[in-house]
C-alpha cells in the first residue's frame, strides 16, 4: 500500500484527497473498509475491467447480480440472509480513466453505500496497486453488522475475497476452486453437488 | 477410481469414488501410473496438520498419462507422459515469474485460511490439507491438475521407467533446492543434513553432485544411515553427542551449512513429544535446535523439512550470534524439474536408489502404519494404481 493512502477510520475531509470526501455516505456513520491487492497487469486493462461494472459478479463470490442501465448506473441486486435481497442503483460520480472510479447509491437504496476503486502503479515490475475504499450504512446499524461478521458474511471479507478473485482472474484467468472435485467420506455427495451444479451452470 | 483418503489421525482408507473431471479452463485430468508416499505425508496421517476434512483424497507425488485437458490448456496435450510437480502454481503471478513457483498468490481457493495463519499464502498444494487448498491428492488412479500448462513436466523418452523420474514432482527437486541453499564452493564446502529419510537421501546426493568437499549424515535409523553412507556421507548416528562429533569431525569450526531434512515430527525430544501431546507446541523442533546450534559461524541453515505452526524454545541467540543465514520454504519444484530431468536422462543419478517398497494402492492403509513406524527398513513406497 502506498504512504499516501488515507487510513480508514479518517474521515476528515480537508486532510483527504478530493474523491474520499465524496464518497461519504450522509451523515458520516456508516462502515469503512479498505483494502488492497497489487496485480501484475497494467492499470488501463484493469480500469477497464472494473468499469463495466456487470463485470464484477465474476469477481463477487456471494451471490450478486449486477444489471448495466447506462454508462454510469447499474442496479445491484444481493441476496440477503433468510432468502431476502438488498437492492440498489448505484451511480457513477468519480471517473478518471486507468486511476480511479467512483460510485455512490443512489436515494432509496436498501443499503446506503458508496466507493471508489484505485489503481496506482507498484513500485518495479510488481503491476498496479488497487484499492478499495467502501463505505456503507448497515441496515439493522452496527449491531446488525457485527452479527454478519460472526456468520461470515461480512463485507469487509467479502472485498477482501473479491480483490483476490480479481487479481487471479486477471494474472491467471481463472479463479482457483475445488468445487466439485473428488472426495472420498463424508464430503462425497457434498461435492458430487457441487459438481452438478456446475454442470447444470454451464450448460444453461 | 480407487483413491488413498484421510479418515483421522492414523486411520486412512482406499475407497471407491468418482473420477475427477474438468472443472476450470486449465485443468488436466492424469490417469495415474506411479504415486509415492511422502514423508510430509506421514505429518498428515499423524494428526499434526490443521484443516485436514475426512474423506480428503491424499497424495502430492505423481506422474501419469494425460487422458483429458481443459479449453484453457494450450501446451499439454492428451496422450503426454507427465510428472507432476506437489507445487500449484498460476504462472502468471510475480512470484511464479520469480520462478518462485510455491510462493504463487493465485492458486489457493482458501487463501484467507493461510492469511490468517501466516500473514500471507503460499502457493496450493495437492493432497496437503484445506490450509494449501484442499486439492485432491495423486494417490488414485486418476487426478485432476489445476493450472496445468505451468505445471507437469512432459517425458520424451518412453524408454525410462516411471521409478526414475517419479520423484521428480518432489523429494528429489526438494533435497536439491536444500543442498543449493547451501550456497556450495565445490571442494571445499563441508555440509552437515540431519535426517536421512527420502529428502536428506536427496539433499545429499545433491550436495555431493554439486561438489560438497564432505557431507555428514545424522540419523537414529540404521538403514537410512547406511543408504546415507552409500552415497560416499560420513555417517553420525544421533544417540552420539551429535555437537561434539561435528567439532571434532570439522577441525573444530564446525559445517558451513547444515541442512534440517527432519521437519515438525523429530524425535529425540521427550519435553517436545510431552508438548505436542497437551497441545502446547504444535511442531517438535528437536533437528532445527541442534542444526542452529552445530553450524558454523557465518554459515546456512537450509530447511526443506516441513513446519506447520509455532515452535518452542528455539535457540535464536545461536543463529544470532553466530550471523547464521536461514533458507526455507516449500520447494520451488517448476523451477529444478528441467536440469533435474537430464541429470535422470543422462544417467548422472538413478533416483530409484531410495525406494524399499512397491505395493499395490489398494495396500495403503497398512503400508501407512509401517512407514510411520519406520518398521521393515521402510524409506520409500511407491504404490501402483492399477495394481
Amino acid at each position: 500500500m502506498s504512504l499516501s493512502t488515507p487510513p480508514p477510520d479518517r474521515a476528515t475531509a480537508t486532510s483527504e484527497p478530493v474523491f474520499r470526501s465524496k464518497i461519504a455516505v450522509p451523515g458520516n456513520r456508516g462502515i469503512k473498509i479498505v483494502r488492497s491487492c497489487t496485480i501484475r497487469k497494467p492499470a488501463a486493462e484493469l480500469y477497464r475491467f472494473w468499469r463495466s461494472f456487470e463485470n464484477l459478479v465474476a469477481i463477487i463470490k456471494h451471490p450478486v447480480s449486477i444489471a448495466r442501465i447506462s454508462d454510469t448506473e447499474s442496479h445491484w441486486r444481493v441476496s440477503a440472509p433468510g432468502d431476502h435481497f438488498v437492492e440498489w442503483h448505484a451511480v457513477v460520480i468519480n471517473d478518471e480513466p486507468d486511476e480511479l472510479i467512483a460510485w455512490r447509491s443512489r436515494e432509496g437504496a436498501d443499503v446506503e453505500n458508496a466507493g471508489t476503486v484505485r489503481f496506482e502503479a507498484a513500485p518495479g515490475d510488481e503491476g498496479t496497486e488497487v484499492t478499495v475504499q467502501l463505505e456503507y450504512n448497515p441496515p439493522g446499524g452496527r449491531f446488525a453488522a457485527l452479527m454478519a461478521k460472526l456468520t461470515g458474511d461480512e463485507p469487509a471479507q467479502q472485498v477482501a475475497e473479491a480483490l483476490r478473485r480479481f487479481k487471479a482472474l486477471m494474472e491467471a484467468g481463472e479463479i482457483p476452486t475445488i468445487e466439485g472435485q473428488s472426495a472420498g467420506g463424508p464430503q462425497r455427495t457434498a461435492r458430487r453437488k457441487e459438481r452438478e451444479q456446475l454442470q447444470r451452470k454451464a450448460a444453461s | 477410481m480407487k483413491a488413498v483418503c484421510w479418515m483421522g489421525k492414523r486411520e486412512v482408507e482406499v475407497q471407491e469414488v468418482d473420477d475427477p473431471t474438468i472443472l476450470s479452463p486449465g485443468d488436466a485430468i492424469v490417469r495415474i501410473t506411479s504415486t509415492a508416499i511422502c514423508g510430509s505425508d506421514l505429518h498428515l496421517y499423524d494428526g499434526y496438520m490443521p484443516t485436514m476434512e475426512k474423506g480428503d483424497i491424499l497424495g502430492h507425488e505423481f506422474m501419469g498419462e494425460v487422458v483429458e485437458v481443459g479449453p484453457g490448456v494450450k501446451r499439454l496435450k492428451v496422450g503426454d507422459r507427465v510428472v507432476v510437480p506437489f507445487t500449484i502454481s498460476c504462472g502468471g503471478c510475480s512470484h511464479c515469474q520469480r520462478q518462485q513457483w510455491s510462493l504463487c498468490d493465485n492458486t489457493n481457493p482458501n487463501a484467507w485460511m493461510a492469511e490468517k495463519l501466516l500473514g500471507y499464502s503460499a502457493a496450493g498444494l495437492f493432497g496437503y490439507s484445506h490450509l494449501t487448498g484442499g486439492y485432491a491428492g495423486g494417490q488414485a488412479q486418476y487426478a485432476r491438475v489445476p493450472y496445468a500448462d505451468h505445471g507437469p513436466i512432459v517425458i520424451e523418452d518412453d524408454t525410462i521407467p516411471d521409478e526414475q523420474l517419479l520423484f521428480l514432482s518432489d523429494i528429489f527437486p526438494t533435497g536439491y533446492m536444500a543442498a543449493e541453499n547451501c550456497d556450495i564452493k565445490p571442494g571445499e564446502t563441508i555440509v552437515a543434513v540431519w535426517g536421512c529419510g527420502p529428502v536428506g537421501q536427496f539433499a545429499i546426493r545433491s550436495a555431493l553432485l554439486l561438489g560438497a568437499a564432505k557431507v555428514y549424515a545424522i540419523d537414529s535409523v540404521p538403514e537410512r544411515l547406511a543408504m546415507a553412507e552409500a552415497a560416499g556421507t560420513i555417517a553420525i548416528h544421533d544417540d552420539e553427542d551429535v555437537l561434539e562429533k561435528l567439532r571434532e569431525l570439522t577441525g573444530g569450526r564446525g559445517p558451513d551449512a547444515a541442512i534440517d531434512a527432519v521437519g515438525m515430527e523429530a524425535h529425540g525430544s521427550s519435553y517436545d513429544n510431552l508438548k505436542q501431546a497437551l497441545k502446547l507446541e504444535t511442531d517438535r523442533p528437536y533437528a532445527l535446535r541442534q542444526s542452529m546450534r552445530a553450524v558454523r559461524k557465518g554459515g546456512v541453515l537450509s530447511v526443506p523439512g516441513v513446519y506447520g505452526g509455532f515452535l518452542d524454545k528455539i535457540p535464536f541467540g545461536a543463529a544470532f550470534n553466530k550471523g547464521v543465514t536461514f533458507r526455507m520454504g516449500q520447494t520451488h519444484v517448476q523451477r529444478y524439474m528441467p536440469q533435474l530431468l537430464s541429470l535422470v536422462e543422462s544417467g548422472k543419478i538413478d533416483p530409484s536408489f531410495v525406494i524399499t517398497h512397491r505395493v499395490p494402492l489398494t495396500r495403503a492403509a497398512e503400508i501407512y502404519e509401517v512407514f510411520t513406524e519406520k518398521r521393515d527398513g521402510c524409506i520409500k513406497v511407491v504404490l501402483d494404481p492399477a495394481a
